[in-house]
């Protein structure tokens, strides 16, 4: 038995085996540095106070009802600096969360939901098994988002892709290009973005990806995308002269 | 006694050993006072209110003013990309009051959905993002006016992160200097829906469809009242201010009754994430926690909100549940929607309707609206640009200039003159 599987065994019973946990296992050290990382975010002092152990963060939670995940669990895991359930949530919980901060209804000032955005944004750096996964099927997204500057866009809306939103999103599909010709917005005639967006304007979104780091975190849950993403944001630069 | 919380204690200690201050940033009850100091100590530039500006009180009491011409129309991707008639409905509205407003071609999205979503970004990029848009309004002159309820929280967010943290001004300072922009916010940050509460009365004044006989239920989104809480719109006269004013103040000036239901609280069911990967968690939450509750408790018309991902979760989730004989099937629109239908646009040409999945005919008719007409009318459109006509449809065909008759079949009985 190894140190760590000792320490998990004597003061860790609430926690999975790692036999059935469904991600890798690793070293206390390195579970302990995901969590100072986490701690490490400008952020944190701002989102976490303490914890009353009143639920409403669960009571509001449209999550809780629907999955084995609770914000208050979150919230009282990084405040009591148990690294080893921190990273277990970091593997199975974090992503549960609908983002929609009704924890912010927290007595105590929390802020669950922005904790478990830093979580996130560490699970998704470090390149955690948890990320990846729920990355899975959004690579298309992001690829948009990135490249584009806009999120979402009229040519996703496709019968096969959104089969549960109703024949409408066919209706949409077949008419695409004459639908959007008809908008009485300028801008808006377009079908693979949401709006023209300036060349220029894209440019500068790029930069910034290159300067924040953002785009580096991108080759840890999904190399592919990345590369493809490099390429044609270096591609773009180059051609415009713009040094990185 | 020791206290279990060991983490918030030993970041208030780092903050103090690192000079920083520890005042709790909640203290942040007056965001404008606090951007105009740093614009006082050279830190960064406030955009002001330059026009004429009506004054609203926020939840704990500050005022908040609303300018009400020369908007910078900051657009959301999803009303952009999915529900178009959201956005044109938010435009026609502005033209038909006469007020004049930008929309840019060098605004990207806030970026926020996907990094909800998937955390692919960080907090530098986020407020880059956010800094480049308002810069980008500030070069115009133009007063930024947010469309998304994400983008509104979120950029929210930012604004007090780059008050809270000199360090991530100055790496936002640095990425701006790099693209030949000032780092600058504006004095206030407007959500549209607050525009449209502000105008409210303006708007009424302009209506020439009764909705009187319309039961309307609220959906207030997350993003726009819960995150920095104390920036949202609220009004004694409404809820007793116990919740933000927008969209039920606007559908109460129409003349529309509103109803309560008991989950108003619970978000929609979007997730950022789920609706895109994960659609059996929205479409279960936004069926049986919020369309089904306001059908049982409310019998609504049309179920109203101000907000991107609200409008697509509640009216996407619907056909699913349908086919599973749960008790769905209300038509949900913006409110920017329903207070252009009552101005009289046209359901297609304007609201684009089309768009829509739960069915919104049965409201058009309550509504007096032919929208058998309206839409061979529209069809009329597209032959024109199928023949080459025309390439584009612009605003001058979305009022119908070229019709013949109107799709009205019923004058206006209601005027609201409150």
């Amino acid at each position: 038995m190894t140190l760590t599987d000792a320490r998990k065994a004597e003061t860790d019973a609430h926690l999975k085996r790692v036999d059935v946990a469904g991600y890798e296992d690793v070293d206390y050290e390195v579970k302990q540095r995901l969590f100072e990382e986490v701690m490490a975010d400008i952020r944190f002092g701002d989102y976490l106070y303490g914890c009353y152990e009143c639920g409403i963060c669960v009571g509001a939670c449209p999550s809780a009802k629907f999955y084995d995940f609770s914000p208050r669990r979150v919230a009282q895991a990084a405040a009591r600096e148990d690294v080893e359930l921190v990273y277990q949530q970091m593997q199975e919980d974090i992503w549960e969360c609908s983002q929609c901060f009704s924890c912010l209804r927290c007595p105590r000032g929390n802020n669950p939901g922005g904790i478990i955005t830093i979580m996130r944004e560490v699970a998704v750096r470090n390149g955690l098994a948890s990320a990846k996964e729920a990355l899975v099927g959004y690579s298309r997204i992001i690829y948009k988002i990135m490249s584009t500057g806009t999120q979402v866009s009229p040519d996703m809306l496709r019968a096969d892709s959104f089969p549960d939103w109703g024949p409408e999103t066919a209706d949409v599909a077949d008419n695409l290009d004459l639908w959007r010709r008809a908008l009485p917005a300028e801008t808006m005639h377009t079908t693979s973005t949401g709006w023209s967006v300036a060349d220029r304007t894209v440019l500068e979104l790029y930069l910034i990806w290159f300067e924040t780091g953002a785009l580096d975190m991108i080759s840890q849950v999904n190399p592919g995308l990345h590369s493809i993403l490099l390429e044609l944001m270096e591609d773009r630069l180059e051609e415009e002269g713009i040094e990185l | 006694m020791t206290i279990p919380i060991a983490a918030p204690i030993d970041a208030r200690r780092r903050s103090r050993e690192a000079g920083e201050s520890v005042v709790d940033k909640r203290s942040l009850d007056d965001p404008r006072a606090e951007l105009l100091e740093l614009e006082r100590q050279g830190e960064l530039i406030v955009q002001k209110i330059d026009r004429e500006a009506i004054s609203v009180a926020t939840k704990f009491g500050r005022i908040k003013r609303i300018q009400k011409a020369h908007l910078w129309h900051h657009k959301s991707c999803g009303q952009c990309g999915h529900i178009p008639g959201y956005s044109t409905s938010i435009f026609w509205v502005m033209r038909k009051l006469g007020y004049d407003y930008h929309d840019p071609h060098d605004q990207t999205s806030c970026t926020a959905w996907n990094y909800y979503a998937s955390a692919t970004s960080n907090t530098a990029a986020q407020a880059a993002v956010a800094v480049r848009n308002f810069a980008a309004a500030y070069e115009t002159g133009y007063f930024p006016l947010i469309h998304c309820g994400t983008s509104y929280g979120h950029y929210k967010e930012v604004r007090e992160e780059l008050i809270r943290h000199p360090e991530l001004r100055a790496q936002v300072r640095n990425i701006m200097a790099k693209l030949g922009k000032p780092l600058v916010l504006p004095e206030e940050i407007v959500h549209y829906s607050e525009w449209f509460h502000a105008l409210r009365h303006e708007i009424a004044a302009k209506q020439v469809r009764d909705v009187s006989g319309i039961v309307v239920t609220v959906h207030p989104a997350c993003h726009y009242y819960k995150i920095v809480a104390g920036d949202a719109i609220y009004d004694p006269d409404i809820y007793g201010g116990q919740r933000t004013a927008v969209v039920t103040g606007l559908a109460e000036a129409l003349g529309a009754e509103v109803r309560n239901y008991s989950t108003w609280f619970d978000c929609c069911g979007f997730g950022f994430r789920h609706i895109l990967v994960q659609r059996d968690f929205t479409r279960s939450f936004a069926t049986m926690r919020k369309i089904e509750v306001m059908k049982e408790e409310a019998h609504p018309d049309v179920v109203l909100t101000h907000d991107t991902g609200c409008v697509t979760t509640l009216d996407k989730s619907q056909f699913a549940a349908k086919a599973h004989g749960r008790n769905v099937g209300v038509p949900v629109l913006s409110e920017a929607q329903f207070a252009a239908l009552a101005m009289g646009a046209h359901p297609y040409r304007v609201c684009q309707l089309h768009w829509h999945s739960a069915d919104y005919r049965p409201l058009l008719e309550k509504m007096d609206i032919d929208w058998e007409k309206a839409w061979a009318q529209f069809q009329g459109d597209l032959d024109r640009l199928e023949s080459g006509e025309k390439r584009y449809l612009d605003w001058g065909d979305a009022d119908g200039e070229n019709d013949q008759g109107d799709f009205l079949t019923t004058p206006v009985s209601h005027k609201n003159d409150d």
